[in-house]
């Protein structure tokens, strides 16, 4: 199968910028001056059908033909690389290994949206991708792929690299804003939308790292090449990040639309320890579990939707058949806990008691009548808050009680895991 | 004694060296404010933590409120306002690190290290926490060493011989 990104992903080592320029680069940022108008990109953009792959998916070229060119203020361009989501790392692989191949899908989204002033912001623990992403810049500059008229056309445009310092909340695009503009990232109510009213109070354009990563094979091969890689309505191909009880954990860029099935077992070498598969989240934390029969399912925006779940992140975690579902529960509504901004009450709250039952019933010290109070909960979480944080939050809080029922009361009943009798032990004191 | 640099209200807020690095970073933003996050980041570099002196004059250089500041550094969980542990262990409790088997190294840890989830030991030596998915869920269960180092795949043994490395024992 057809690599585009991940050919890139050569352990150990990043493609600097020579080599990088050797294998084509920066060749499709070059030529797009030539190819297209900015209207015209930005149409062969919707025509690729190129999704948002930070989480939400909304449609690239549809998101940047929203941004109004005529309000006399600038336009800025916002990578997102807070790479936040529980069960995703791909964003990483990409800071590693391919640092220009960011940033000419960076100049690329620029030209399309006269931006002439981008900005990364990347997750604060990625140290090491900071560094390199750093060094990237700084040969881009050299090479006059950056600045004042890039590759001599009269276009300038300025990149600064920006280092986010622990939040998960400043990966939703408000919150990431306003952490940009140096507070803390309280996401801001929408509308207006970033688009309309971004950074600095201008329009503004916020994309995930691998979407803007997949422009220059766009530009390259065209439109219609790559929407038919993908499958109705999603283009291209995407990064899953592979985790939890795997035999090849890792990242795998298969096309959207892939059943769930061929990625487990084809390519991530199936369940360690030949055990059976129990569940799957299939996007990311703040995706609603599926069981072992629902792993048919062909992992787009719009097929994982219509099973009540979602793409997100394209995080994968897998469960085996020794997975206790309760303290799993557990464990990630104690992120949302620990990562509600505070904001709104029905997320701070919610998230906040949800952890504390929670803990009660790991703890043994669980009523039967905790399962309904949990569900009770999930149902004024989600829709009424400032982000999707909440909403994110009540999809696991919802699909796992719902689909492991009888799990979740025996463990109540008995006060301890009914699969693995030691789950009790290892859940940590807090 | 590096020469100390004058501002605006001829106070001098931090060393030359630093003020250079201070300022060219500033002047990429379109407000000073908006630089804050990578001005905290580059005084923790050159000094390990961020002193409230040093909060006090980073209030001063961006010209905001010192309350303004404190916000920041108390949101973002990256931000040291103490002298840190030489040798720092943020053990990633997040689900996928939880499903390979993550909550036993950690106690495991605790036990070595002889402290808890949050401490530090009294020597200074080393710290331990807990956080949440670093990024790294193909190398669960995992940890990061130093707020930069990824340490992943981990088992007793490696473990055993990280600290070794470190010197961390109890
Ligand atoms: C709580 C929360 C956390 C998020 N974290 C991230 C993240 O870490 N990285 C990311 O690219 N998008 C994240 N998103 C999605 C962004 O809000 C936004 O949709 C995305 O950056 C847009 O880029 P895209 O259209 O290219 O995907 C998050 C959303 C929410 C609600
Ligand atoms: S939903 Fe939660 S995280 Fe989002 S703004 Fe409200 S309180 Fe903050
Ligand atoms: S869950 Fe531990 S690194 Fe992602």
């Amino acid at each position: 199968m057809e690599k585009l990104i991940s050919k890139y992903f050569v352990p150990g080592k990043t493609f600097w910028v020579d080599e990088y320029i050797a294998g084509g680069g920066y060749e499709a940022a070059r030529s797009v001056f030539e190819k297209f108008d900015a209207k015209g990109l930005i149409d062969e953009v919707k025509k690729s059908n190129l999704r948002g792959l930070g989480g939400a998916g909304f449609p690239a070229g549809m998101k940047w033909s929203l941004v109004p060119q005529t309000t006399g203020k600038p336009v800025y361009l916002v990578v997102n690389g807070d790479e936040g989501e529980p069960g995703t790392f791909k964003d990483k692989y990409i800071f590693r290994h391919a640092p220009h191949l960011l940033l000419e899908g960076m100049m690329i989204a620029a030209y399309a949206n006269n931006v002439h002033k981008a900005y990364i912001y990347i997750r604060g623990e990625y140290v090491d991708e900071y560094r390199t992403m750093a060094r990237a810049l700084d040969e881009a500059y050299a090479k006059g792929f950056l600045g004042k008229k890039i590759f001599g056309k009269d276009f300038d445009l300025e990149i600064v690299l920006h280092r986010g310092a622990g939040a998960y909340i400043c990966g939703e695009e408000t919150g990431l804003l306003e952490s940009l503009e140096g507070k803390k990232g309280f996401p801001r109510l929408k509308p207006p939308f970033p688009a309309v009213v971004g950074l600095f109070g201008c329009p503004t354009v916020i994309n995930n790292v691998e979407t803007l990563s997949y422009l220059r094979f766009i530009v390259e091969r065209g439109a219609d090449w790559f929407a038919k890689l993908g499958s109705e309505k999603n283009g291209g191909l995407r990064l899953f990040s592979v985790s939890g009880h795997v035999k090849k954990p890792g990242v795998y860029e298969l096309p959207l639309g892939i059943p769930l099935k061929e990625i487990i077992y084809d390519h991530a070498g199936g369940i360690r320890n030949d055990r059976k598969l129990k569940a799957v989240v299939p996007g990311g934390l703040s995706a609603a579990i599926l069981r072992s029969d629902e792993i048919e399912v062909g992992m787009d925006f719009d097929q994982l939707r219509a099973k009540g779940t979602m793409a997100g992140s394209a995080g994968v975690m897998v469960f085996d058949e020794t997975t206790c579902m309760v303290s799993a529960l557990h464990v990630t509504m104690r992120f949302y806990a620990h990562e509600s901004c505070g904001q709104c009450s029905p997320c701070r709250e919610g998230t906040g008691w949800v952890h504390k039952i929670l803990q009660r019933i790991v703890e043994g010290r669980g009523r039967i009548e905790d399962l309904n109070n949990l569900l009770d909960i999930c149902s004024f979480m989600g829709g009424t808050t400032i982000c999707a944080l909440a909403d994110g939050a009540a999809m696991p809080l919802r699909s796992y009680p719902e689909k492991f029922r009888a799990e979740f009361e025996d463990f109540i009943r008995s006060g301890k895991s009914i699969v693995t009798p030691k789950a009790k032990e290892l859940v940590s004191h807090h | 004694m590096e020469p100390l640099t004058l501002n605006s209200q001829t106070q001098a807020l931090f060393s030359a060296a630093l003020q250079a690095k201070l300022d060219a970073k500033v002047a990429k933003y379109e407000t000073r404010r908006a630089s804050i996050l990578e001005v905290l980041h580059l005084i923790m570099e050159e000094k390990g933590h961020i002193a409230l002196e040093d909060e006090k004059n980073v209030a001063q250089y961006l010209s905001i409120p010192p309350i303004d500041v404190r916000e920041v550094m108390t949101f973002y969980t990256l931000y040291y306002d103490k002298p840190k542990a030489k040798t720092r262990f943020n053990v990633c409790r997040t689900l996928a690190c939880h499903l390979t088997g993550g909550d036993e190294l950690l106690k495991y840890l605790e036990e070595k290290l002889g402290i808890h989830e949050g401490q530090m030991s009294k020597d200074g030596k080393c710290s331990l926490k807990t956080v949440e998915c670093l990024g790294a869920c193909e190398i669960a269960p995992m940890m990061q060493i130093n707020d930069h180092e990824y340490a992943g795949n981990l088992t007793k043994e490696k473990i055993d011989e990280l600290l070794k490395r470190v010197k961390c024992e109890a």
